[in-house]
């Protein structure tokens, strides 16, 4: 190992400062000129500290975490400022100054852990690759290294786990996997990049809290980058809240989240205020009765299952992925025709394939999904996109069209110069208005929302959500949602149907579901939530018992 | 059993049935060809009587189903039956089997063939890696534009202007590869190397470009990124993360590519007069010889479908997540 490389002595001192940013300025390149994602930030982090980065997507705060490794993206370049990291200026090291830092006293912990391990080899190889890579272990020592660290992360098995392909493993198991091949050389410092967006809730708190007790144990500094608040109460010392490239606001997490200073803070803080009023109706638009369905036959995706969907109301539909949320969604499309069980729409029973519903019905029933990315044809415009519903199901054509058109943009708050945009000449919330717009051109009955904001950021769901409820009073639509995100069922719903493993758990009111007495499943799905308390996730552990950090 | 062995099984009975389909056209469309082997024979003046008799003599009087399903039945055996050349006169002691006629041409194309594929598979391979590894460098504008010259050339030409160069100036190698059932193994590597080197620059780019693109294409993924990150040098990125994830699409253009060398390269066998396979089909279509033209045909089929089935399989075994179910 080179000498510069090696930690020197006197930074070793708990509380001397690891890293340091200075005027950090970094630039991306497109559309033929190079724009500023990074405007100018400072960033000093000590040994053991961890700081927390949050802000929206486009705030920069993953770029300044890779900006911290001395990496950045490919099309990216650091056009002003240092990167100080132990002594070292990260900017203008050489490849392989870098390298020999990277994986063994820097590291980084990627969003998805399930895209970050490589397919083709065993999570022990990937794990002890830095350590070997490097020269820190050899193989056998390597090994018993990883061993140890996948049993301190509670991994099942870890004496075999390791023997293991990624895709043999659930997403939260990979995610402590990708946090033990962090720590295989005992870094000075991990990068975690929203490490656990991608989990349900009730495997976020395990991760949460294995990844808190183990930088803790080594003393590890780290960066917790994510745009959930109380994700980051509960990881962080400090918080940094990024916007646009610059620093908003900076401060002690228990201080910041009792006062926030600045305005953009507290509209961070503010959002899902939104609280829909339930209303109780017995007036069933769609029922669903004792449906089971399976893709391949054997497995049944959905079990028995019974749901009520009362007119003109909003019932959730909330569990974790595999519940069988949008199985079920496909189920009443008719896009996979369920093996038993009926269901009925106004009182008549809908036939179970989609090919043989008449257009009428079609209609009736809309769908808006979660990516208005991959829903949305990037090469129509949007004349094309919602004129298309209007002249399939109502026969609309021409002027007649367009003033069509115009009044829904109108609708969902957007104006008429949008008629000739193209899908990639959009943001992302006034994509997804698009595709709301789409399904209430059909002038349907129901509407069916798969997971429509979980790719949105805060402020725009949060635009988004009263956009629909507003919509949903205008026209008397129907909606049934789908989400795993229990904020977002606070605020818009009648009912909540809890699902787990392909079985309804419960349905009723929004008063009744949210509040005692909980079945088993619903208490740990509604406990594992993420509070803005920084002692939530050591309560939690504590109450449930044995686990505490 | 393992689901890769049932796979495969699968495969290689879905292999069977497309065979059998191939023979059914082949038959069928050689059955649809005008004319044949007694009008050629014969000459345009022969009487319909002498053409009946001679079909009569060949067997070619009965109906297309039961010569169909006696060609079938024998082929599955090995047995491909006789040429027709020379056959209906007064020599016909001797008529010579198909397979004593394809048999030693078969043995040259496939020579040929693998001698071509030991030059041409590992510098593809080495070039795509190296061309992905420095990639947008001067070594891979080079190599591409190289690459790309010798694929967009005829064949003829790029054999003609190897001849010139390396046969006739620098006298290292003979203009033309004739061989014979005799010829010595040394001699016939030798003969066989020129036109092995016309084939390579004919094949290389569609392999090579084809591994770079499919390592390219790879390393935009996150777990590329997080190698990098993990303090890996680029070459260890490439082979290690990149390359085992990106074998099927390469093996299936390698599979292809080495079908068409066995297939497809009759342009060079006749520059070279080299006595491959493909001539001989050339030849035997011509002269309406309808054993001979069949089984090269069914060979060429059977040729193509193996390989193809074997890049499957790569496909398959290099896939963790087919051979090892959760």
């Amino acid at each position: 190992m080179n000498s510069a490389v090696k930690p020197s002595d006197k930074s070793r001192i708990k509380g001397a400062t690891l890293v340091e940013i200075k005027g950090l300025k970094i630039e991306g390149y497109s559309d033929d000129k190079w724009h500023p994602i990074i405007k100018g930030l400072d960033l000093t982090l000590k040994r053991g500290e961890v700081v927390g980065l949050i802000g929206e997507s486009g705030a920069g705060k993953s770029t300044l975490g890779l900006a911290a490794m001395g990496y950045t993206k490919p099309g990216c370049r650091i056009s002003a400022g240092s990167v100080n990291f132990d002594g070292i200026d990260l900017v203008n090291a050489p490849q392989d100054k870098l390298r020999e830092l990277w994986g063994s006293r820097i590291s980084y912990v990627a969003q998805s852990a399930s895209a970050s391990f490589n397919p083709a080899h065993k999570l022990m190889e990937q794990v002890t690759e830095s350590a070997l890579n490097h020269g820190v272990m050899n193989r056998d020592a390597a090994e018993a290294d990883a061993k140890d660290l996948f049993k301190r992360l509670q991994l099942p098995n870890p004496d075999t786990i390791g023997d293991r392909y990624p895709h043999q493993v659930s997403g939260g198991q990979l995610q402590r996997a990708m946090t033990a091949m962090a720590m295989s050389c005992r870094p000075d410092l991990i990068i975690f990049d929203e490490p656990t967006t991608a989990l349900d809730v009730t495997t976020q708190v395990e991760v949460l809290a294995a990844m808190r007790r183990i930088v803790e144990e080594f003393n590890t500094a780290a960066i917790y980058i994510t745009h959930d608040l109380a994700v980051v109460a509960q990881m962080a010392h400090r918080i940094m809240v990024l916007r646009y490239g610059n620093l908003v606001e900076e401060a002690e997490t228990r201080a910041m989240l009792k006062a926030p200073t600045q305005d953009y803070t507290k509209t961070l803080w503010a959002v899902r205020k939104l609280e829909k009023k339930e209303e109780k109706s017995d007036d069933i638009a769609l029922s669903v009765q004792g449906v089971d369905a399976s893709y391949s036959g054997v497995v049944k995706v959905l079990d028995n299952v019974t749901v009520r969907i009362p007119r003109g109301k909003t019932v959730s539909v909330v569990g974790e992925s595999g519940s069988g949320k949008s199985t079920l969604a496909r189920a009443i499309t008719g896009l996979l025709p369920p093996s038993k069980g009926r269901i009925s729409f106004n009182g008549k029973d809908l036939p179970a394939r989609l090919q043989d519903r008449d257009r009428d019905t079609l209609r009736r029933i809309q769908m808006i999904y979660q990516s208005a990315d991959t829903a949305l044809n990037p090469r129509q415009t949007v004349r094309d996109i919602i004129g298309r519903p209007l002249e399939f199901y109502l026969g609309l054509k021409g002027a007649e069209k367009d003033r069509r058109i115009v009044k829904l943009l109108e609708s969902i708050e957007l104006n008429e110069d949008f008629i000739d945009r193209y899908p990639g000449e959009m943001s992302g919330g006034q994509k997804q208005r698009i595709s709301i717009a789409r399904a209430l051109a059909a002038e349907p009955e129901v509407i069916i929302c798969d997971e429509v904001t979980s790719a949105l950021d805060q402020i725009v769901q949060e635009e988004i959500l009263r956009l629909l409820m507003r919509l949903q009073k205008e026209t008397k639509v129907t909606y049934l949602f789908i989400t795993h995100d229990i904020a977002t069922v606070r605020a818009i719903s009648d009912e909540i149907v809890v699902m787990y493993k392909g079985k309804v758990v419960q349905q009723g009111l929004k008063s009744e579901v949210l509040n005692p007495p909980y079945p088993a499943y619903t208490e740990l799905l509604l406990s594992s939530v993420p509070q803005m308390d920084p002692d939530w996730l050591t309560n939690l552990l504590r109450q449930r018992g044995g686990k505490a950090a | 059993m393992h689901p890769v062995i049932r796979t495969v099984l699968q495969r290689l009975g879905l292999g069977l049935l497309t065979l059998f389909a191939v023979s059914v056209i082949i038959f069928s469309t050689l059955e649809m060809l005008p004319g044949g082997f007694a009008e050629a024979i014969l000459g345009q003046g022969a009487t319909p009587e002498t053409v009946a008799a001679f079909n009569k003599s060949l067997g070619l009087d009965r109906p297309p189903l039961t010569r169909y399903v006696e060609w079938i039945t024998g082929a599955v055996q090995g047995d491909f039956g006789k040429s027709f050349a020379g056959a209906g006169g007064w020599r016909s002691e001797n008529v010579r089997t198909v397979s004593g006629i394809i048999g030693p041409r078969l043995y040259n194309t496939f020579f040929l063939a693998g001698l071509t594929a030991i030059i041409a598979v590992p510098i593809a391979l080495g070039l795509g890696l190296l061309t992905a590894l420095y990639r947008n460098t001067w070594f891979d504008r080079v190599a591409n534009a190289t690459t790309l010259t010798t694929i967009a050339s005829p064949e003829f030409f790029v054999a003609y202007i190897l001849v010139f160069f390396l046969a006739v100036k620098l006298r290292w190698f003979p203009p033309l590869s004739t061989v014979s059932a005799t010829t010595p193994f040394a001699e016939h590597f030798y003969k066989a190397l020129l036109p092995a080197l016309t084939l390579t620059l004919v094949i290389v780019a569609h392999m090579m470009r084809m591994t770079r693109a499919s390592i390219i294409s790879l390393l935009a993924s996150p777990y590329i990124e997080m190698a990098r990150l993990k303090g890996l040098s680029r070459s260890q990125v490439i082979l290690r993360h990149a390359l085992p994830n990106a074998w099927a699409p390469i093996a299936t253009v390698i599979a292809f590519n080495l079908a068409y060398l066995v297939v497809g390269v009759v342009v060079v066998e006749v520059v070279f007069t080299y006595p491959g396979i493909g001539q001989l089909m050339v030849d035997s279509v011509g002269s309406r010889d309808m054993p001979v033209a069949q089984a090269c045909a069914l060979i060429f089929a059977a040729t193509y479908i193996l390989l193809n089935l074997l890049a499957d399989i790569i496909a398959i075994i290099t896939n963790p997540r087919l051979l090892h179910p959760k």
